[in-house]
């Protein structure tokens, strides 16, 4: 374990609990506000534990017990980097010297700082913009320099945070790909509300929602398998949880969901967790009868495009169906409506 | 440097939109009422002769005494004025605003009084006065009290030009830079005050041409001696009474040298 | 805040003034008179108590008293100033308004010499002119450039004495501030600083100081369009600095008959 952070910062609501493992990438996944900003600046050092110890390498950067510090390295002694969402490039600084910033401050000397830098810029694919002031760079070359910048002060732990939020939506992927192939080796914590950033980029995903971690696992199955409505609606699904009937999830409002049970053997009143695609919901007026469907009654909340489709929230659950469908329904915020779901779509686990 | 940015403030092609028109009268009336009073000066230059005015024994001694002692006091400022814009600007302890209204006072206040209050101080009886005395130092009547008395005015331009500047430019940069190894001393160095340089500058600026013109807290404080206390103001002034021609003839001078000094500044903090 | 109480007020305090304004034609015929006297910041006392001893005489009759270091006075009359009188610390400002033809003839009315200011106790044992030469001893003088400074430079050299000076100042004011405030050990001031100064300073008479006598003159400003009643208000002014009585307040002040 490289890395571990057991912290409680009541003023801003926040305990958590993380831990990564050598040469691996947590992502920390949740909305915002959810206190993962918080996490990444109690193990940058831009903010004390109120109780709790955080460590790297066996070595302790903070301690604190019910308020009173113990322990404190400051940041720039903890070789852990900071990557935010702005570049934050230093705008007196050529690119190339930017770059050179972190191994210059830890003692390099001029040349071998350059040329350090340079081996950076090559990786990062702008060498040609090393005599740039961050000025003339665009949004998506900035922050790669900024990531070039953050790894050539050879971090012993490299903080992400949100680095993708601030970029167009088209320079992402590229940015995306260069940061999967530099973070191979570099032990990473990646603070996102993108689903993709942390299936592409983490080895394993801590769900933070409330100032606490809710969910914690390998990447893969959390987000086909979310017990919390936050990775479940990152991951572009519905979920409900209950308890178990026998042959159903019996939800707080009353409702039973039926659906596949990948699970023998579960016990009746086990908490359950039903999950089901939105594209799987269809959505009526008038209650349909007929063939077995779980069926949920509720009000048009919003309705956004979604590729070909559009997404319609209800209070309940997303639906993803067509315009014309939208049109005929004359579905608008307000209006009530009922969907269905085949129980041969309902995805149902313990949890 | 040419970048787009950089350029886009030059566009011949640029409509700029917002200023109403109207503000062009008071405008241009404000710039006339500190211009005019200049020109008038350059007026009543007796320009024949203007050479030898400015050049005699005593206008001599006065201007390189001006220049000195602005000089050591603009470097004063700077010693004590940077690290104490700092830790009005970043500094958190109790009194911080306190100290802060209380290092602006001179800035308001007649530099007679300043005079008075710095007699107050390192005077033969002020509150240090006695113990510096005891070392063998003699302030009063020194280049030493000149310097002082203009630091004293002068101080405050530079700590409430700096202080705003750092306020300005926040301290994100320098959490960027401790997170990539960075030392307090290495960030203030590289990146802190490189950040502030223009406010830094102009700060500097203010402070030098306060220092220069620096009147009342000196003839109080210092006295008025050639060569030693009597710089361009004071020696202005005391022209005045008997060769008005060649008081005119040094308040040129000032006002050239303020003028210079702010020109080539300017040019040289410009982006 | 009642608007409708201060506009009453407002009300009452025009008609006052309007009555008074009326009851002062009805009594006296001089009433908008008016008298500028200019006279030299060092005269500040002796004018103030003058003016008003001449009102008392003179009903109805206003001084208006410009008190500014002589050589502004004189500028300012240059320029046009409309002054009556002129009272100068110094003879050489008088003559040259006299050159220029703008005054009359000027009159000597007071004089005043030099004395030595130490602080309170004399912590330096300051007795005589010459002690002033003594090695280490703090003295402010006046620049030889103002009246006091040429003064000063015309006793020393009567006796033939060099004097190192810490500070020569551009007023007599700022030579006896450095001497109240302790921070010279002796300055060369006149008589009636050392007076108006009480006992935040010592006098140390000297004999030299008889070397240099410094005159005050006096004198009507030539002025077109004045009528025969101002021209013989403004004489009367001149003459009532001359009387007796003008003089012993002078005298009360330090000055010396001349």
């Amino acid at each position: 374990m490289t890395f571990t952070l057991t912290a409680t910062v009541p003023s801003r609501g926040v305990d958590v609990t993380l831990d990564v493992p050598e040469g691996r990438t947590l992502a920390l996944l949740g909305p915002n506000g959810a206190g993962k900003s918080t996490a990444l600046g109690l193990a940058a050092g831009t903010l004390r534990p109120h109780d709790g110890e955080i460590t790297l390498d066996g070595r302790v950067l903070a301690g604190a017990r019910a308020g009173r510090t113990t322990t404190w390295v400051p940041a720039h002694r903890r070789q852990v980097a900071l990557l935010a969402q702005d570049p934050m490039l230093f705008p007196h600084l050529t690119v190339r010297d930017n770059v050179a910033f972190g191994p210059r401050a830890q003692g390099r000397s001029r040349r071998g700082a350059g040329t350090a830098a340079d081996r950076w810029l090559d990786a990062i694919g702008l060498a040609h913009l090393a005599e740039r002031r961050p000025a003339g760079l665009s949004g998506g070359q900035a922050q790669r320099v900024a990531i070039a910048r953050a790894l050539a002060a050879a971090p012993r732990l490299l903080l992400l945070d949100e680095p993708m939020a601030a970029l167009d939506v088209d320079v992402t992927p590229a940015l995306r790909q260069t940061l999967q192939h530099l973070l191979d080796d570099q032990t990473t914590v990646v603070a996102t509300h993108d689903v993709l950033d942390a299936l592409l980029l983490a080895d394993e995903v801590a769900v933070v929602d409330g100032g606490r971690v809710v969910e914690r696992g390998p990447t893969a199955e959390i987000l086909s398998r979310p017990r919390s409505a936050f990775a479940a609606s990152v991951a572009g699904l519905n979920l409900l949880s209950g308890t178990w009937t026998g042959d159903g999830v019996s939800t707080a409002s009353g409702a039973v969901v039926h659906g596949y049970a990948s699970h023998p053997g579960v016990a009746v009143g086990a908490p359950m967790t039903a999950v089901f695609r939105p594209a799987a919901v269809s959505l009526h007026l008038r209650d349909p009868h007929g063939s077995p469907r779980n069926t949920f009654r509720g009000t048009v909340r919003s309705v956004e495009p979604r590729g070909d489709l559009l997404r319609v929230r209800t209070d309940q659950l997303a639906a993803d169906v067509t315009p014309q469908a939208v049109a005929e329904l004359a579905l608008v915020p307000g209006r009530t409506v009922i969907g269905t779901v085949k129980a041969a779509e309902v995805d149902v686990y313990p949890g | 440097m040419s970048t787009g940015r950089t350029t886009i403030a030059h566009d011949p092609a640029a409509a700029p939109t917002g200023l109403p028109r109207w503000t062009y009268v008071p405008a241009v009336v404000g710039g006339l009422f500190v211009v005019l009073p200049l020109l008038a000066l350059g007026t009543r230059v007796p320009w024949t002769g203007y050479w030898t005015l400015v050049t005699s024994e005593p206008a001599r001694a006065a201007l390189v005494l001006s220049l000195q002692t602005a000089a050591t006091s603009t470097a004063l400022c700077l010693v004590l004025g940077i690290p104490l814009a700092l830790v009005l600007a970043r500094g958190r302890f109790p009194g911080r605003d306190l100290l802060r209204s209380l290092v602006l006072v001179p800035l308001v206040l007649p530099p007679v009084v300043g005079g008075i209050a710095l007699l107050s101080t390192f005077g033969r009886r002020g509150l240090l006065g006695e113990s510096i005395e005891v070392l063998g130092l003699q302030v009063a009547f020194s280049t030493t009290a000149v310097v002082l008395a203009q630091t004293f005015v002068a101080l405050p331009f530079l700590v409430v030009s700096l202080e705003g500047a750092l306020r300005t430019a926040g301290s994100r940069y320098d959490v960027v830079a401790a997170s990539l190894g960075a030392g307090p001393t290495t960030v203030l160095r590289r990146v802190t005050l490189p950040l502030v340089w223009p406010g830094l500058v102009s700060g500097t600026v203010l402070a030098f041409a306060r220092a220069l013109g620096e009147f009342g807290a000196t003839l109080t404080f210092a006295g008025s001696l050639q060569g030693v206390t009597r710089t361009l103001p004071l020696e202005i002034y005391l022209q005045r009474e008997t060769d008005p021609d060649a008081a005119v003839a040094l308040s040129l001078l000032l006002v050239a040298i303020a003028v210079v000094v702010i020109a080539v500044t300017h040019r040289r903090a410009a982006p | 805040m009642t608007p409708p109480r201060r506009v009453a007020a407002r009300a009452a305090l025009l008609a006052a003034s309007a009555a008074v304004t009326l009851a002062g034609c009805s009594t006296a015929a001089e009433a908008d008179t008016t008298l500028t006297v200019f006279a030299a910041a060092s005269l500040a006392q002796a004018f103030e108590q003058i003016a008003d001893d001449f009102e008392a005489d003179h009903p109805g009759v206003d001084v208006l008293l410009n008190l500014a270091g002589s050589s502004s006075l004189a500028a300012q009359i240059q320029q046009g100033a409309p002054a009556d009188v002129i009272a100068s610390a110094d003879t050489a400002t008088m003559d040259r308004l006299v050159t220029d033809g703008l005054v009359g003839v000027p009159q000597v009315f007071a004089t005043n010499t030099l004395q030595i200011a130490v602080p309170p106790g004399n912590p330096a044992d300051v007795a005589a002119l010459t002690d002033l030469a003594a090695p280490g001893l703090r003295l402010v003088v006046c620049a030889p450039e103002v009246p006091c400074g040429a003064a000063t430079t015309a006793v020393v050299g009567d006796a033939g004495l060099t004097l190192h000076p810490v500070s020569e100042e551009p007023s007599v004011t700022d030579v006896l501030g450095k001497v109240t405030s302790g921070e010279a050990d002796a300055g060369l001031v006149y008589v009636t600083d050392v007076a108006r100064a009480g006992d935040q300073v010592e006098g140390v008479a000297f004999p030299e100081a008889d070397g240099a006598v410094n005159a005050y003159p006096i004198a009507t400003v030539e002025r077109t369009g004045r009528t025969a009643d101002e021209t013989e208000l403004t004489e009367a002014f001149v003459d009532a600095v001359l009387s007796s009585e003008g003089r012993s307040t002078l005298a009360d002040l330090g000055f010396a008959a001349p």
